[in-house]
């Protein structure tokens, strides 16, 4: 039924967009009334640490396997701002984002060197000594305890309503997700797609390319601070957990099952993760990564359009012009030497 | 001098299991482009396989030294055929995420039958140590080291002294030539994933008797060994092994010296061998 009506629309792309962004607001407005709104909350910021990794992954072509880093750095570092400042939690995520920024760039630095698989592995690795950073700095992190007690100070507001935190977390989540969406349709946007697609090329036309990789790297690490920070105060606690490599995995999980570079399906993709998880565990199964994993290897092989990427695809061969329908860069990406040895 | 060379024999004991698994995840890049995520996930079930033949077979040591690794094989080809050989046609990152997927089902699945508590594997061989003049050895670590040695000889001879091993690295340096000369170069992608599969059990069961077996084992351990491919470069073999060892080493011996830096070593070197050689100190520049 949906399918039929935005065929109807399928002239106007603009009319389907107002159409689209209005429904998702509504239902980003709506959410904690359906949700358990801890759970609600949990969405904003798994939605937008999805969205600002397909920021990197989809539309700049590098598989970060270390966002964890950034996402759990912001929590960490959002969470001593808000304990020992008392300042507004705006200013403690805000904090939080930026130390996550300053980490990307020495990772990114290193990590943009290489491409494709070994960027996965390295950016990893990075993550991992982090993540050993958080465990033995125990005087800091409170180590295998995690930072206990973090406060949700905001003037005038009591927040310990989550109900009401909800809302104070939705704006912050609406602008990075508008920042995700202005830098990909920015001329910006179109050199790092072109440094993707054909990095000797760019290169070629004078884009420094390594350059674009690290900005945007950078700039997706603020926006999976900016998530993980919100979450590190949407739970008053920030653990091991968050920057360790299964997070990194998670995120990936998220990403692919939206549908790579489609941006918002990433947010298909961590509210049905999120939801699958909470209910998993209310219903007192604890191996969620046997879900997360079955998930992966599933989409990986079956569904590697994501959601929103078969959505779209769907709609688009309907509409008969083969120039737009394409899949997934991924499978696009690649020269000589990837190529398989078996045939 | 004393403690210095006990850590160093420490170093070279943990660097056995870097280098064993890391062979394998070279020998498997070199063949099929797949960065084998599950390569830990393999090495905790190998660990796992001799607690359970113990278990439900009260066999010993030597028995899950023969027969964990050729069943972990047998699955790890299965494995390639079913799953893997579907993805090799697209971008190699599809298969890493595939390997990534598996490796944590395997790893919940173990969690779910023997909870996170560590399993004791009491039957080790060689009890004891042994005194050389420095200071005591234990013989069973001793025994790991020599295995592991052995082993990474075994395979480098196999590599460069056979033909076997002259089909396998023209496969891997020039798969389109190989191919031209008529060398069926898919025939041989299988048995070379069951072998690295192999490997990787090998070294789980040769953790068993000395380190705690549970089902976190393999996720921390494959990180750090993604850092020493990395290192070493990426589908160089000889590379693998020694940056495998010299690794081990360098933690043993920062946690001498500095402790704060000994797990976060291996990082550090990781990237200073990218900032001066991004294709790893053995690796040849290549786009993948």
């Amino acid at each position: 039924m949906i399918l039929g009506l935005l065929e109807k629309l399928h002239g106007r792309p603009a009319l389907i967009r107002w159409g689209l962004l209005t429904a998702g607001l509504l239902v980003a407005i709506g959410l904690p009334w359906g949700l358990y709104p801890p759970v609600a909350t949990d969405i904003l910021c798994w939605g937008l640490f999805a969205v600002a990794f397909d920021l990197l992954l989809g539309h700049a072509g590098l598989l970060s396997f270390g966002h964890a880093a950034f996402w759990g750095s912001s929590a960490y570092v959002s969470g001593l701002i808000a304990i020992h400042s008392g300042l507004p939690f705006y200013v403690a995520v805000l904090g939080g984002a930026a130390a996550a920024a300053l980490l990307a760039l020495p990772i990114g630095f290193f990590a943009v060197r290489r491409s494709g698989i070994y960027f996965a592995m390295v950016t990893l690795a990075f993550a991992q000594m982090v993540y050993f950073i958080a465990n033995q700095w125990g005087d800091v992190t409170g180590g295998e305890n995690g930072l206990q007690g973090i406060p949700r100070d905001l003037p005038g507001v009591d927040l310990s309503d989550s109900f009401v935190f909800y809302y104070a977390a939705l704006p912050v989540v609406l602008l990075g997700l508008a920042a995700a969406w202005r830098i990909v349709h920015s001329p910006f946007g179109r050199v790092i797609a072109a440094v993707r697609d054909n990095s000797a090329r760019a290169r070629a036309l004078g884009y420094a390319a390594d350059r674009y990789k690290l900005v945007v790297f950078t700039v997706s690490a603020f926006l999976s601070g900016l998530a993980g920070g919100l979450y590190a105060v949407n739970h008053g606690f920030a653990s091991l957990q968050e920057v360790y490599w299964t997070t990194s995995g998670k995120v990936v999980v998220m990403t692919v099952l939206g549908g790579i570079g489609t941006l918002w399906g990433s947010l298909l993709g961590a509210g049905a993760i999120v939801r699958l998880e909470d209910w998993l565990s209310t219903s007192g199964f604890e191996e969620t990564g046997l879900v997360t994993g079955g998930v992966f290897i599933v989409v990986v092989l079956l569904f590697r359009r994501g959601v929103w990427g078969t959505l779209a695809h769907t709609l688009r061969s309907r509409r008969q012009s083969p120039a737009l329908d394409r899949e997934p860069h991924l499978e696009h990406d690649h020269d000589d030497s990837s190529q398989p040895v078996s045939s | 001098m004393t403690s210095f060379l006990q850590q160093a024999f420490n170093g070279l004991v943990s660097g056995s299991f870097y280098a064993l698994l890391a062979l394998g995840l070279a020998v498997i890049f070199g063949m099929l482009r797949v960065v084998n995520f599950a390569h830990g996930a393999l090495y905790m079930l190998g660990a796992f396989g001799a607690v359970a033949l113990a278990d439900s077979a009260g066999l010993g040591f030597w028995w899950a030294l023969l027969l964990v690794p050729l069943a972990l094989a047998v699955a790890g080809t299965l494995l390639e055929r079913l799953l893997i050989r579907r993805l090799t046609a697209l971008d190699p990152l599809y298969n890493f995420l595939l390997t990534f997927g598996i490796a944590l089902v395997c790893q919940d699945l173990l969690r779910m039958k023997y909870g996170a508590q560590s399993q004791p594997y009491e039957r080790g061989p060689f009890p004891g140590s042994m005194d050389l003049g420095l200071f005591d050895f234990p013989r069973y670590q001793v025994f790991v080291l020599a295995v592991s040695v052995a082993l990474c000889l075994a395979v480098w001879l196999l590599l460069t002294r056979t033909r076997i091993g002259t089909i396998v690295r023209a496969a891997t340096e020039r798969p389109e030539l190989t191919r031209a000369f008529g060398i069926d170069t898919g025939r041989w992608v299988t048995p070379v994933f069951g072998f690295g599969v192999g490997l990787a059990a090998l070294a789980g069961v040769l953790a068993a008797p000395m380190r705690a077996v549970n089902s976190g084992m393999g996720g921390d351990l494959i990180i750090t060994v993604f850092a020493v491919v990395v290192i070493g470069g990426l589908g160089s073999v000889f590379g693998s092994v020694l940056a495998g060892f010299t690794i081990g080493m360098l933690q043993a011996l920062g946690n001498l010296y500095v402790p704060v830096l000994s797990q976060t070593s291996v990082y550090l070197l990781m990237a200073v061998v990218l900032l001066v050689r991004p294709a790893g100190l053995f690796g040849k520049e290549e786009h993948a």
